[in-house]
């Protein structure tokens, strides 16, 4: 057995007397070591599990829709240089009829073959089987459908298949890679009940929607050189004389859209939260250390004298650090394993993978074991240079004098500063190190900022959803015919049973293009004047639409490039194919998705043919909403139905879930950093003051006066701390609004007053419990052995 | 020199039967054992003995820093011995100046400032200058405590203790860290404080050579006072042989 050595001994000595100090550090790394565990666990458990999970669905990369093509010319499109393999489909929505829920659902009805997998986009049987050829009720439902109802293999639920009421069986419970990430039309986050994926055979759609020899959907994969832009454009040639839409991939693609929005955020949260912790814990380490060495400045001469090398000295101090790093890499660890597995269920929850594995392999703790070492030894370099560096004679007498500079001078020429000794004692330590003052400030703000940085998504989103569903689409319903009608049949829907108001809207598959850009989107036409649905300007104003122009979301006008009074290169995905050039008559506010709208004007003399609707906006008495739910469930014409106003309250429950979990993390970690600068620097102020401040006890200061010293130095670092916390927090806030920003959605930059006070507030409390906490010392200040010693 | 005060004037601190015991661990170390002393208003008085002896513990216990173990310390009239920590602080505050070996500087204050740190908080201090003044530091008040040599430092201190015109002066070898031409200024200046300020001044020296500036001087040994002279003829410091 190897005793200790006498080093190693002072080591464990050290740590057991500067375990609250080393805590405190040790804290702030596990932050850094948790947040980095759980950010690049989550996201490489997202990214495997999607990639394996896509790999054997053979989920598609290129994705088109039409309204009727011919069979035929699948042939024509699995030719296509770098096409691997194509599947055509049938794909409609449909109304979902649930006994015992009152609003209907939406699915998507889409075919599979009748016999074997389909080449693309296949389907992960979770419980069930198959619908059997030749049972044509016989319907494959998605699992997160299925749970929110209680369904297994055997159930039935009803559907209305083009206008027909249709009782399904429930085959089998199943996953698609193409609803990995399922939701609905109209909403913002995932409603399980309200929104299915059914499964049917293709030859049971066929006959349901008189699509024999024929196809509406049409999804590919690609060969590993294939150049997907080219594919893209021929896919277009194709489709278009049968009313395609356009082309787009995967990155258009909703569920994955949504899956590489929280990827790029757990990517952003990895290179921006721990490498704050872990810069807060290198500063508090360089802070602990350069003070423990002047306190053993005399021991560290003797070993010297006695023959120890610089490189034993080194060695000393480094374990020190390593060891106090051990024990955050520890506690971070675990937490982050266990945070981790917490996440992955809430992924669970959103994102319907067969299996979703927190990732655990060992890399991950040798990455976080590393970058914290190299953090803390980063830290602890400079203390320990100036260490080794002094010659034993020089170290083994005491340190020359601090030199301190005359500010703050209270009898200063004739002009007298209204501070105290006790007070100047505080201000001129401060100016003494100003570099450790600065740290210390900033260390404090950086907490006030990422308190901010996560507050402000809850004033965001209450500007989200009273921007959504108050200023712009105020409509309870939206209902989608299952085909363009003539503008009369919002006649009918005014009839329908407590619809007051109701508003019709045209909507047309487009292209946009300028050059080299190009989006596929959908035009919304409306009347020039609305008030149901609105279309708001950058201001938030309601917009009159224009006789003639489009309007683009600002994101949309950006992508490509637009400015207002350009002119648009649009092309109608109606069937007639038409391109024209469209001037775009301005910018607009959304939140949501891209949009373009223009007056129901402007898009029937685009299109060449007028008075058409695609569906209503409808404001319904609330008293009468399942009145209306079960005229909806039984009218032929209305192929789908979002429901605004459930969609609001489940986004704002959703959110507010989400938000609740991360601010209870956010707290917690701004906290612990509070802590761990703010008690290490009253430790240390207080260890190099001790001297001083006994002094004081000594001539007759109250412990309150003493300790107003130290109050006040840290209180102006605390202070100071504030406003420079606010400007960061404001800064990350943007980024994270930029961040969160995608074709989906965007976070608006809204951060109210109450936030930055709030923020400022569990900081402040935060900074005076900890400096309370050491408070507590100078009543315990011994007076006389401070007598007995030089400096 | 004036004629000697000490049997004309009252006691200003009574102590009797007064024992310090103090428990490190198993050993018990009984730094005072049965210490009686009454010091005279305004009277300079020599404490003498060899380290260990007591003294320092004696002074600590005067000067309202430490509580004896038992006995009695009387400050006129008032016993110290029973007063909670926050009277004691005001005590100290209020009626003790206090001069170190180590002189005890704040190294962040000039020397006006360490002796206003004093007087802004006293009843009726003199001013900072003059504090300085009385010790001969009217050319060095904006020094930092580094800028100044040992004798400079301590008469700082001495400024310091004064400045508040406390009733007492408790000094303990406030030249035990100075050559002896630098120790007889610092002398030199607390006599002159002494006569000046009228302040009862206690000083605590292991070099016999300055008992002789003193009107009593009292010897120690193992935690009692053994002799008590009084000085029928003091000398100046000047005079002092170190
Ligand atoms: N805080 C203390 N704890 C334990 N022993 C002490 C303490 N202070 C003083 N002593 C002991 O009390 C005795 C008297 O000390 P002191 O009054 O400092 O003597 P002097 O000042 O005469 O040199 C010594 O033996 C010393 O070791
Ligand atoms: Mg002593």
């Amino acid at each position: 057995m190897n005793p200790l050595s006498m080093l190693d001994r002072k080591i464990v000595r050290d740590l057991v007397r500067l375990w609250a100090q080393s805590l405190a550090v040790a804290l702030v790394m596990a932050c850094g070591v948790m947040t980095l565990i759980l950010a690049l666990g989550a996201a490489r458990a997202l990214d495997d599990t999607r990639t394996a999970f896509y790999d054997r669905t053979r989920f598609g990369e290129i994705f088109a829709s039409a309204t009727r093509a011919p069979e035929s010319i699948k042939a024509a499109i699995s030719a296509i240089d770098g096409v691997s393999a194509v599947a055509t489909r049938i794909v409609n929505p449909v109304i979902i009829d649930i006994t015992g829920m009152a609003e209907p659902a939406t699915g998507m009805l889409i075919s599979i073959p009748d016999h074997g997998d389909p080449a693309v986009n296949r389907l992960y049987l979770r419980s069930g089987r198959l619908p059997e050829p030749g049972r044509d009720n016989e319907a494959t439902v998605i699992e997160a459908f299925a749970e929110a109802h209680g369904f297994r293999p055997g159930d039935t639920f009803d559907v209305l298949i083009n206008g027909r009421k249709r009782s399904l069986s429930i085959s089998g419970i199943v996953l698609s890679p193409e609803y990995v990430y399922a939701i609905g039309p109209g909403d913002m986050v995932p409603d399980q009940k309200r929104f299915g994926v059914i499964h049917m055979h293709r030859s049971v759609l066929d006959g349901a929607y008189d699509m024999k020899g024929a196809f509406n959907d049409v999804s590919l994969t690609l060969s590993r050189y294939a150049d997907r832009k080219d594919v893209i454009a021929r896919l277009d040639r194709l489709l278009e004389p049968h009313g395609g839409t356009g082309a787009y991939g995967r990155k258009e693609h909703v569920s994955d859209a949504f899956l590489d929005t929280e990827l790029s955020q757990l990517r952003a949260m990895t290179q921006v939260i721990p490498p704050i912790f872990l810069f807060i814990a290198a500063f508090l380490i360089n802070m602990i250390l350069s003070r423990l060495i002047a306190l053993e400045r005399e021991q560290i001469g003797l070993l010297k004298a006695v023959g120890y090398t610089n490189a034993a000295i080194t060695w000393h101090y480094a374990k020190l650090t390593l060891a106090i790093s051990l024990v955050g890499i520890t506690i971070g660890a675990v937490a982050g394993t266990r945070l981790g597995h917490g996440m992955a269920s809430l992924y669970g929850e959103f994102y319907s993978f067969p299996f979703l594995v927190f990732s655990q392999k060992p890399d991950l703790y040798v990455i976080s074991t590393l970058v914290t070492f190299a953090a803390a030894l980063a830290g602890a370099a400079n203390a320990i240079h100036g260490a080794v560096q002094l010659p034993p004679a020089v170290a083994m007498r005491p340190p020359a004098p601090t030199r301190y500079r005359n500010l703050f001078n209270a009898s200063a020429g004739g002009f007298r500063l209204p501070f105290s000794q006790l007070t100047v004692m505080a201000l001129r330590h401060l100016v003494r190190w100003p570099l450790r003052t600065a740290l210390t400030t900033l260390g404090t703000a950086l907490p006030v900022a990422l308190l901010i940085t996560s507050l402000f998504a809850f004033d965001s989103v209450e500007h989200m959803i009273d921007t959504i569903w108050f200023q712009a689409d105020r409509q309870d319903a939206t209902l989608t015919f299952a085909s363009d009608r003539s503008g009369d049949a919002i006649r009918e829907v005014s009839r329908l049973p407590g619809v007051m108001a109701a508003e019709p809207f045209r909507a047309t598959a487009a292209t946009l293009r300028n050059g080299h850009r190009s989006r596929n989107i959908q035009i919304l036409a409306s009347d020039p004047v609305t008030d149901v649905s609105r279309v708001l300007d950058r201001e938030f104003a309601a917009i009159a639409l224009p006789p003639a122009g489009i309007l683009l979301t600002e994101r949309l006008a950006r992508h490509l490039e637009l400015m207002a009074g350009d002119q648009v290169d649009t092309e109608l995905h109606d069937g007639q194919g038409r391109r024209v050039l469209v001037p775009l008559v301005g910018v607009t506010n959304s939140y949501v998705g891209l949009n373009a709208n223009m007056s129901r004007q402007a898009l029937d003399r685009l299109s060449g043919r007028g008075g058409l609707i695609s569906g209503a906006r409808v404001i319904v008495d609330e008293s009468r909403l399942d009145d209306l739910y079960a005229e909806v469930k039984q009218t032929p014409a209305i192929a789908s139905v979002a429901l605004q106003g459930i969609s609001r309250q489940r986004f704002r429950a959703v959110i507010e879930e989400n938000i609740g979990i991360s601010i209870t993390i956010y707290v917690t970690l701004a906290v612990i950093i509070t802590f761990g600068v703010i008690y290490n620097s009253a430790r240390i102020q207080l260890s190099e003051r001790a001297r001083e401040l006994t002094s004081l006890r000594v001539f007759g200061f109250t412990s309150g006066e003493v300790s107003s010293v130290l109050m006040t130095e840290l209180g102006v670092m605390v202070i100071l701390a504030q406003p420079l916390g606010w400007l960061i927090g404001h800064t990350f806030s943007v980024l994270v609004a930029q961040g969160f920003a995608t074709d989906l959605f965007r976070i608006p930059l809204i951060i109210n007053p109450s936030t930055y006070a709030v923020s400022s507030l569990i900081v402040l409390s935060g900074a005076l419990v900890s400096a309370l906490i050491v408070r507590r010392r100078i009543d315990r200040l011994d007076l006389i052995r401070v007598l007995k010693t030089r400096d | 020199m004036e004629p000697e005060p000490a049997s004309k004037t009252s006691a200003i601190f009574e102590i009797t039967g007064v024992t310090k015991i103090y428990q490190t661990g198993e050993v018990e170390v009984r730094a005072l054992n049965g210490v009686e002393l009454k010091l005279q208003r305004g009277e300079m008085a020599v404490l003498l003995g060899p380290s260990g002896s007591g003294k320092s513990t004696l002074l600590n216990i005067i000067g309202g820093l430490d509580r004896p173990t038992s006995g009695s310390v009387k400050f006129k009239g008032e016993e110290l011995a029973a007063a909670s920590d926050r009277e004691l602080t005001l005590y100290r505050r209020n009626h003790v100046g206090f001069v170190f070996q180590f002189y005890n500087l704040i190294p962040s204050l000039t020397a006006w400032e360490n002796v206003a740190l004093i007087t802004e908080v006293a009843t009726s201090p003199m001013s900072p200058a003059d504090a300085l003044a009385l010790v001969g530091l009217e050319n060095r008040m904006h020094h930092f405590p580094a800028q100044l040599s040992g004798g400079e430092q301590q008469r700082v201190a001495i400024a310091r203790a004064i400045a508040k015109r406390p009733e007492v002066l408790l000094c303990d070898e406030p030249t035990g860290a100075l050559d002896s031409a630098t120790g007889i200024i610092v002398l030199e200046a607390l006599a002159r404080v002494n006569a000046e300020t009228g302040a009862t001044t206690a000083i605590i020296t292991h070099n016999a050579g300055i008992r002789k500036i003193a009107h009593r001087v009292y010897s120690f040994l193992d935690g009692r006072i053994a002799s008590c002279v009084v000085n029928e003829v003091r000398i100046q410091p000047s005079e002092v042989s170190w």
